[in-house]
């Protein structure tokens, strides 16, 4: 009988070596392992052994079964694995096709410039203050120490509703607006953005609405030093550590002395290329000390209060650190301009 | 203002300093150099030549051949085509190897046979600007003045040398419209001398007395402070000097006769305005200056008619107008050839005046330009003598003793006191007392202390612009050198910076549409006025905000919506083969409530959006599919619920205006009880889209105020829930009118407490339902937080809903 059994051992483990697949495995089983099986075959002759014999060829037959079970158990595992590998392989992508992206818009570079601005000064202190589009004769012009007829006004060409009441030229307005709104408390550290409005016949550096932020400290001793040491700060945040600025004097009716700003162009760093006409700078900033007349429209005395103002236009900003050859694309609507700027 | 350095150099030297060197000085200091001419553009090796014979060209009709002596050791032979040319003329001559403007080299050659050895020029080919030349002078050769000597270089003789600065003045530096002012300026920077012409001391004056052949009088006080004439006789009209000519010239003017020319110098020269009339044309000589009376007119030296005003100033001869003051002299008493007496005016008009009439008559002159920003009060009467003393000298005109004048000269200086404390508090400078006052010096401002540290300055009366002590600070840092100020941070208490709750709340919905998709847009504040009355429902019986002088009809009124705006950027889009658009823009609508503005009209702050073409890019494995309403008003949704206002807000299909009528809606947010309306949404309407060529788009406009004053920046932690919840479905029929939202509310009412959530997850018609039927499906979560629902509990209220739906919405049940 231990003949038999060892003979059926080898049988179904050469059986098992050349088995294929999942089906003939199954039915070696069965063949050898079910319950009509060769094995349970041979075992109904175990009556017929004496009471010695029998544990041992019990044991005989339970290392058979274990040892043809153990095989089936790998092949079938072996089986399952090629199976899956099989699947897995057909189910693959083609991963250079494209997928579905998220929508993603973006913020108008305008905005983009102008929220960077408004960031840097925020983190030096300053708050933001807002006013009306449609202002006043005297908040754009008188209080700012242009009265009507000075010859400054011919700087700006503006656009009137009624002879008092104007499209702003400047967001200067909302300095004064500021002042007043503060009633002499001390210190006056706001940034004003608005959009304002020109009379220019547009072309590629004009257009007659375009945007200005306006900046104003007041304080008790308030220098044109910290002018400088201000604007050093904030245009090396915005177009980086290595930027300087320049000072020109110039003239603006609010503000006495006044300056024309330069920062060394980004594009060159300052050797001079087609951007900054050669130069290695670019005009970006007019500024000053808060002229008296306007400290004291706003009602704080001159003899004891001191401010700087400053402003730029986001517009060329963005064109200079965008490399924006047209001030009208802002306007538009031109998804085909808007949408390279819909990124971090 | 244009300033020729070889002019400049006659009152500050200029030795040693390049011109580009002097344009960055100058420029650094204050007054922008916009371009350095070079008046040379490129000649060399031209002389001045005598043409002793002219004969014609044997083989050319056109051509003649002529003898020129140019200093050469043998006379030339040079075929010349001009006209004008002429034996006895003195002309530019380039010899052989010389170079002209362009890269043209003169070579020996033949013309038609005959040696030609140079080629006598034309202003144009010396490079000159020949509009400033006389007609005759543009035509054909420069013929030359006699007095120039044969051989010497033509770049000394006709000002070719010189190197013209051109001045970009900020307004307040009238003072260097002026050479005088403009060498102020250069000596101070450089730090040299300034030497004045004397005319009062090189003047010649005749025994016969001015008073006794012309009068002035001044009955406009108020328009003219100061007005000066002299009387001179005899003049013979003729041209100006080569020199003077060639200044003027690099100043831009053209060269007329030599009064006229000598009158242009002065005011170039003291930047002071006069104007020579013909005495002879005067009535008795006299000079009024008085206000134009209505109705009067006057043809002035253009040869047109002007209608004047009573405010505009004139200067009669008592009878008849004779010139518009400051502005434009007339016609009748024009400087001629015929003329031989002339009477010369120098005064002082009223800025504000003389601006004033040539804006209103859009006469704007090299006078005008002066007297509107004021002219130095101190320089009527030395321009005046100044310009007599030149008529006598190259118009051989007889200076009759005095000056004849009405008003007076307010030449007295201002004195300003200046805190040398207050000086370097106010720059954050260290300055010494010496430094100050150097700087001082350079300026021709004189100044002395009176106390410790106090200086008083003496302003000269050119410096009109400087009137307080900070105008003296500024003229102190400017010549020291804004570089040299250091570079300080502020001191004091520091501030916290911050956004505003409405700034934050702005930049936060930018941040969701901009992360949502959404591409922002910004568009012009103005529009055409036909735009504003398309989507009227958030400016409800206003009026439009026009502009007083647009600059087109297209863009004539402030806007009353953005939608209009947007609609223009999906056409543009369009044209461009963009058609799927998510695009909004924050921004400000306008209107007011008056007929006629008089107060500051409202500003409304808004949020719109446009939508167009498909949703869902076509894709490989996606199909396209178009965006509808309910993308749009998803998108409010988000916003709302963004906002924590999702439970006050009620859209209600009230058909706004613009919009297609079937679908729109209002939105209302309920505060405290009352709804007030804070947009629109909808498809646009059909006709409108037509129009416009534009497809079907949906647009919205929300108001930021309301959200901005209703959000609430509070955030309050709801418990999570600890037991089940249990879902029931329904599906009715009603007809289509009824709308989901009145169902859901209803809904909610009938369910009472227990209801978590109502959902409407299917909407369908079909045939089988009936005609104008719906089904509509809808799925409701109870739950209570304190304990699991029994089924009794959840049966009970949902049988209340279906008993609801069913009495008011005539609902059938669906099985």
């Amino acid at each position: 009988m231990k003949e038999k059994l060892e003979a059926l051992r080898q049988e179904a483990l050469d059986q098992l070596q050349g088995v294929e697949d999942v089906q003939q495995l199954n039915d070696l089983r069965v063949k050898y392992l079910g319950k009509k099986g060769a094995l349970t075959e041979i075992l109904r002759g175990m009556g017929a052994l004496s009471a010695e014999e029998r544990p041992v060829i019990g044991q005989v037959a339970n290392d058979v079964r274990g040892a043809i079970e153990a095989v089936i158990e790998s092949k079938q595992e072996a089986f399952q694995k090629a199976e899956t590998e099989k699947r897995l392989q057909a189910e693959k992508v083609d991963v250079t096709l494209p997928g579905r992206k998220m929508k993603q818009g973006g913020v108008h570079p305008l905005n983009r410039v102008i929220q960077e601005i408004e960031e840097i000064f925020i983190g030096m202190g300053y708050e933001i203050a807002e006013g009306p589009e449609v202002e006043t004769d005297y908040y754009n012009f008188e209080a700012l120490n242009l009265p009507k007829n000075h010859p400054a006004r011919d700087m700006q060409d503006t656009f009137y509703i009624t002879e008092d009441i104007l499209m702003r030229t400047q967001t200067s307005p909302v300095q004064v607006r500021t002042m007043e709104k503060k009633q002499g408390h001390v210190p006056v550290k706001v940034i004003c953005p608005g959009k304002v409005y020109r009379r220019d016949d547009d072309d590629a550096t004009h257009s007659f609405q375009f945007n200005q932020i306006e900046g104003l400290v007041i304080g008790e001793n308030i220098r044109m030093s910290d002018l400088k040491g201000t604007l050093l700060q904030f245009v090396q945040k915005m177009f980086g550590p290595e930027t300087q600025i320049r000072l020109r004097p110039s003239f603006f009716p609010f503000t006495e002395p006044s300056a024309e700003v330069d920062v060394t162009c980004a594009r060159c760093g300052g050797s001079g290329c087609r951007v900054c006409k050669q130069t290695g700078w670019l005009e970006i900033l007019g500024c000053g000390m808060v002229h008296p007349e306007v400290l004291r429209k706003g009602g704080y005395d001159p003899e004891v209060y001191s401010g700087f103002a400053f402003g730029m236009g986001p517009d060329r900003i963005a064109m200079l650190k965008y490399g924006i050859d047209d001030i009208r694309h802002f306007y538009n609507g031109d998804m085909a301009f808007l949408k390279q700027f819909a990124r971090r | 203002m244009k300033v020729s350095t070889e002019w400049l150099a006659d009152y500050v030297s200029l030795e040693n300093v390049a011109a580009e060197e002097l344009a960055e000085q100058i420029t650094r200091a204050g007054i922008e150099i916009d371009e350095i001419e070079h008046r040379n553009k490129g000649v060399s090796k031209v002389v001045v030549g005598y043409v002793k014979s002219k004969e014609k060209h044997p083989d050319a009709d056109k051509l003649n051949v002529c003898i020129v002596d140019a200093g050469q050791e043998e006379d030339l032979q040079i075929v010349c085509g001009a006209k004008n040319v002429a034996a006895g003329q003195k002309v530019p001559v380039a010899l052989v190897g010389a170079k002209l403007p362009g890269g043209l080299e003169i070579k020996k050659a033949k013309l038609r046979g005959v040696a030609s050895q140079g080629m006598i020029c034309s202003a144009k080919e010396l490079g000159m600007n020949d509009k400033l030349l006389p007609k005759e002078q543009q035509e054909g050769i420069l013929v030359l003045q006699e007095n120039v000597q044969v051989g010497t270089p033509i770049g000394p003789v006709l000002g070719l040398d010189d190197q013209v600065l051109e001045f970009d003045l900020t307004p307040n530096r009238s003072d260097c419209l002026s050479m005088i002012g403009a060498a102020y300026e250069v000596g101070a920077i450089l730090g040299r001398d300034v030497k004045l012409p004397k005319p009062e001391k090189e003047l010649m004056e005749v025994s016969d007395a001015a008073a006794d052949h012309i009068s002035v009088n001044i009955s406009a006080p108020e328009q003219c402070s100061h007005y000066a004439a002299r009387y001179i006789t005899g003049v013979k009209i003729g041209p100006s000097p080569q020199w003077m000519q060639n200044r003027l010239m690099a100043a831009g003017v053209r060269p007329i006769n030599n009064i006229v020319d000598i009158t242009n110098y002065v005011m170039l020269e003291y930047g002071q305005p006069l104007h020579a009339f013909d005495a002879d044309q005067l009535e008795n000589g006299a000079i009024d200056v008085r206000l134009a009376k209505e109705g009067e007119t006057l043809v002035t030296l253009d040869g047109q008619e002007r209608k004047l005003e009573p405010h505009m100033l004139l200067i009669t001869d008592g009878v008849k107008p004779v010139a518009l003051a400051g502005v434009m002299g007339g016609l009748n008493s024009e400087v001629t050839d015929g003329t031989v007496n002339i009477l010369l005016e120098s005064a002082k008009f009223d800025g504000g005046a003389v601006r004033k009439t040539s804006r209103q008559l859009g006469l704007r002159s090299e006078a005008s330009l002066r007297f509107e920003k004021e002219v130095d009060p101190g320089a009527v009467i030395p321009a005046l003598n100044r310009a007599a003393e030149l008529i006598c000298r190259y118009a051989s005109g007889a200076v009759h003793k005095g000056i004849v004048e009405a008003g007076s000269a307010q030449t007295e200086e201002k004195v300003i006191v200046l805190s040398f404390d207050k000086l370097n508090r106010f720059l954050g400078t260290d300055l010494s007392m010496l430094e100050v006052k150097t700087i001082f010096n350079r300026l021709h401002f004189s100044c002395a202390d009176t106390a410790q540290g106090v200086l008083e300055v003496k302003v000269p009366t050119r410096r009109g612009d400087i009137t307080l002590d900070v105008d003296l600070i500024e003229e102190i840092a400017r010549l020291y050198g804004y570089d040299n100020i250091p570079t300080t941070a502020i001191e004091g208490q520091t501030t916290p910076g911050a956004y505003t709750k409405a700034q934050a709340i702005r930049r936060d919905i930018r941040k969701l549409f901009t992360h949502g998709g959404w591409q922002e847009v910004i568009t012009y504040s103005f529009t055409h006025p036909e735009t504003t009355r398309l989507f009227p429902a958030l400016t409800e019986g206003s009026h439009a905000v026009k502009l007083l002088m647009p600059m087109s009809e297209e863009r004539s009124v402030l806007r009353t919506s953005v939608i209009p705006n947007l609609l223009d950027v999906a056409a543009y889009n369009a044209n461009r083969k963009q058609n799927d658009l998510a695009v909004f823009e924050i921004g400000n609508v306008f209107y007011t409530h008056e007929e006629q503005v008089t107060v500051q009209p409202k500003e409304l702050p808004v949020l719109s959006l446009m939508l167009c073409g498909n949703r869902v890019d076509k894709q490989w494995n996606q199909a396209p599919e178009s965006v509808d309403f309910f993308d749009l008003k998803g998108a409010l949704e988000t916003l709302f619920e963004f906002l924590g206002l999702e439970d006050v807000i009620r859209y209600v299909a009230n058909q706004p205006e613009g919009y297609h009528p079937g679908r729109s809606a209002s939105v209302y947010l309920q505060h405290g009880g009352e709804q007030v309306l804070i947009g629109t949404l909808g498809q646009v309407h059909p006709q409108l889209q037509q129009e416009r060529g534009l497809g079907d788009v949906y647009a919205a406009e929300i108001l930021l105020q309301p959200l901005y004053d209703h959000t609430s920046e509070e955030i309050r932690y709801r418990e999570l829930p600890r037991f089940p919840a249990s879902e029931r479905d329904i599906a009715v029929v009603v007809d289509q009118g009824v709308e989901a939202g009145a169902m859901i509310s209803a809904i909610r009412e009938a369910a009472g407490e227990l209801l978590q959530s109502v959902q409407v997850f299917d909407v369908y018609t079909g045939s089988k339902l009936g005609e104008g039927k719906k089904s509509v499906a809808i799925s409701t979560v109870y739950r209570h937080n304190e304990r699991t629902l029994t089924d009794e509990e959840v049966s009970a209220a949902h049988a209340a809903v279906v008993t609801r739906l069913e009495q008011t919405f005539h609902a059938e049940l669906r099985k």
